[in-house]
């Protein structure tokens, strides 16, 4: 059973306003039967400091990822951990986190590989409810597991891989890493050197549009009239356009993958997980230093 | 799991970390987080003084002093913010393991040691490496400060 969405004025305009929920309707909604909170933070141990009542844990990192192979759970990994934390096929999901909800979009971007219909992001995430003043608890929900069906992972509309993207190249490209990545001066994010790669640069013809400027300063989504105007104004983005995102690891390009997927109203979004980390690191792919775009290459036959 | 080459003080944490379940480890690296003392005054008014150890997925910046005595006795100083607590844990494993060591038995702490902690599935290999770079840090300090 599908919770009531949040008629809030800012998300109708949004081209998918149900994919959103504020504070306010969360705080008024704790306890709905069908709806499930979970919490995805880039810390591991946030989540134990306290979090919102009844908030279950899915860690990015040791929850969604495939411990041994480059890739995410497949349906039964995806299928147990829903199950042990008592969420339903039906089930409203509000996933909420740090970093104006960075690792939250990108726990709602691999919830969606499998489908799962109704998943929505707290706007402003755990920061805004907490500068609201608003409750958090440490006490951990013991939630009954439910049957959650095995869904086979459907990666081809919402996830590229490297020879889809090499075969992409003519199509918009968006690059929502910091600029000095953007550029090659830096092989790596301030302050995560461990994910760096031998190359530096980006994916020719890629525009840069760093992920935070879809984030006002409080962590919400930026309005609708705000977010136009940065990817259809200067990202230079149009109606129908078929678009691939990526950063280091497709993390923060999840959160991109939202705005233009479920804000924005764009329908063919793909986020390129490999991202940086691979492309930086493949031989032979072609990559531009600079602050510009460059050509695109001719695209690669897909397989 | 060998121990021996360990300070008393840093010995026993891994001990305690060893002997548990691993989702109690994951609450035992969160008390340490808790426990992590805030910084002396004379610091706070100088963050000047403090090195940011950019390893670190959050904000960590640490210094230390290194007494006059015989042993060159060194002092550790953290500070991270309370939104990072997995940062802020590590730093208080390495403050209550080593404070007050002479700079020679802290050089020689061996590099591997945030892995005896157990907790490299829990936390990741990826997160683990912080801890490691803390470690090198204030090892490197030790050693441009000439007392060992």
């Amino acid at each position: 059973m599908s919770v009531a969405t949040d008629s809030n004025e800012k998300f109708a305009q949004y081209a998918h306003p149900e994919r959103l929920v504020s504070t306010q309707w969360l705080a008024d909604n704790l306890g709905t039967p069908g709806l499930v909170i979970v919490e995805s933070d880039e810390d591991v141990l946030l989540y134990e400091t306290g979090h919102i009542e009844g908030a279950v844990k899915v860690d990015w990192h040791t929850d969604l990822n495939d411990d041994v192979t480059r890739d995410y759970v497949d349906g039964e990994g995806f299928a147990r951990l829903m199950s042990a934390k008592g969420i339903s096929r039906d089930s409203t999901i509000v996933i909420y986190g740090d970093k104006s909800n960075w690792w939250a979009a990108y726990a709602l971007w691999v919830f969606s590989l499998f489908g799962h219909e109704d998943v929505r992001l707290l706007d402003g995430g755990r920061d805004k409810w907490i500068a609201e003043g608003r409750s958090l608890t440490t006490d951990v929900p013991r939630p009954e597991t439910t049957q959650y069906p095995v869904v086979e992972r459907d990666d081809a509309p919402i996830r590229a891989y490297l020879t889809d993207v090499l075969g992409h190249f003519g199509n918009p490209l968006i690059d929502v890493r910091s600029a000095d990545e953007y550029t090659g001066a830096r092989t790596h994010m301030p302050a995560y050197p461990e994910e760096g790669a031998l190359r530096g640069g980006h994916i020719p013809s890629a525009v840069s549009v760093p992920w935070a400027r879809a984030a006002a300063d409080d962590g919400t989504f930026r309005t609708r009239g705000e977010l136009d105007a940065i990817y259809r104004g200067e990202a230079g983005l149009n109606e129908g356009d078929d678009v691939v995102a990526y950063c280091r690891i497709g993390e923060r390009s999840s959160h991109t993958w939202f705005v233009l997927q479920h804000l924005l109203g764009f329908e063919n979004v793909r986020n390129y997980d490999g991202s940086w980390t691979e492309w930086g690191n493949v031989v032979r792919v072609p990559i531009v230093k600079g602050s510009e775009p460059g050509v695109a290459p001719v695209p690669a036959r897909q397989r | 799991m060998e121990t021996s080459a360990l300070p008393q003080q840093l010995a026993e944490i891994v001990d305690d970390f060893q002997a548990l379940s691993e989702p109690d480890r994951l609450q035992l690296l969160l008390e340490f987080s808790r426990g992590l003392p805030p910084l002396p005054e004379r610091l706070t008014d100088h963050p000047e003084l403090l090195e940011q150890v950019v390893e670190c997925q959050s904000p960590l910046f640490l210094t230390l002093d290194i007494a006059d005595d015989a042993e060159k006795s060194v002092s550790l100083f953290f500070s991270a913010p309370q939104e990072a607590p997995t940062t802020r844990g590590f730093a208080g494993v390495l403050r209550e393991g080593l404070d007050g060591l002479p700079a020679a038995q802290i050089l020689a702490v061996p590099d591997d040691v945030p892995e005896r902690l157990g907790l490299t599935r829990a936390i990741t290999p990826l997160r683990m490496r912080g801890m490691a770079a803390m470690l090198g840090r204030i090892k490197r300090k030790i050693r441009e400060s000439g007392a060992a």
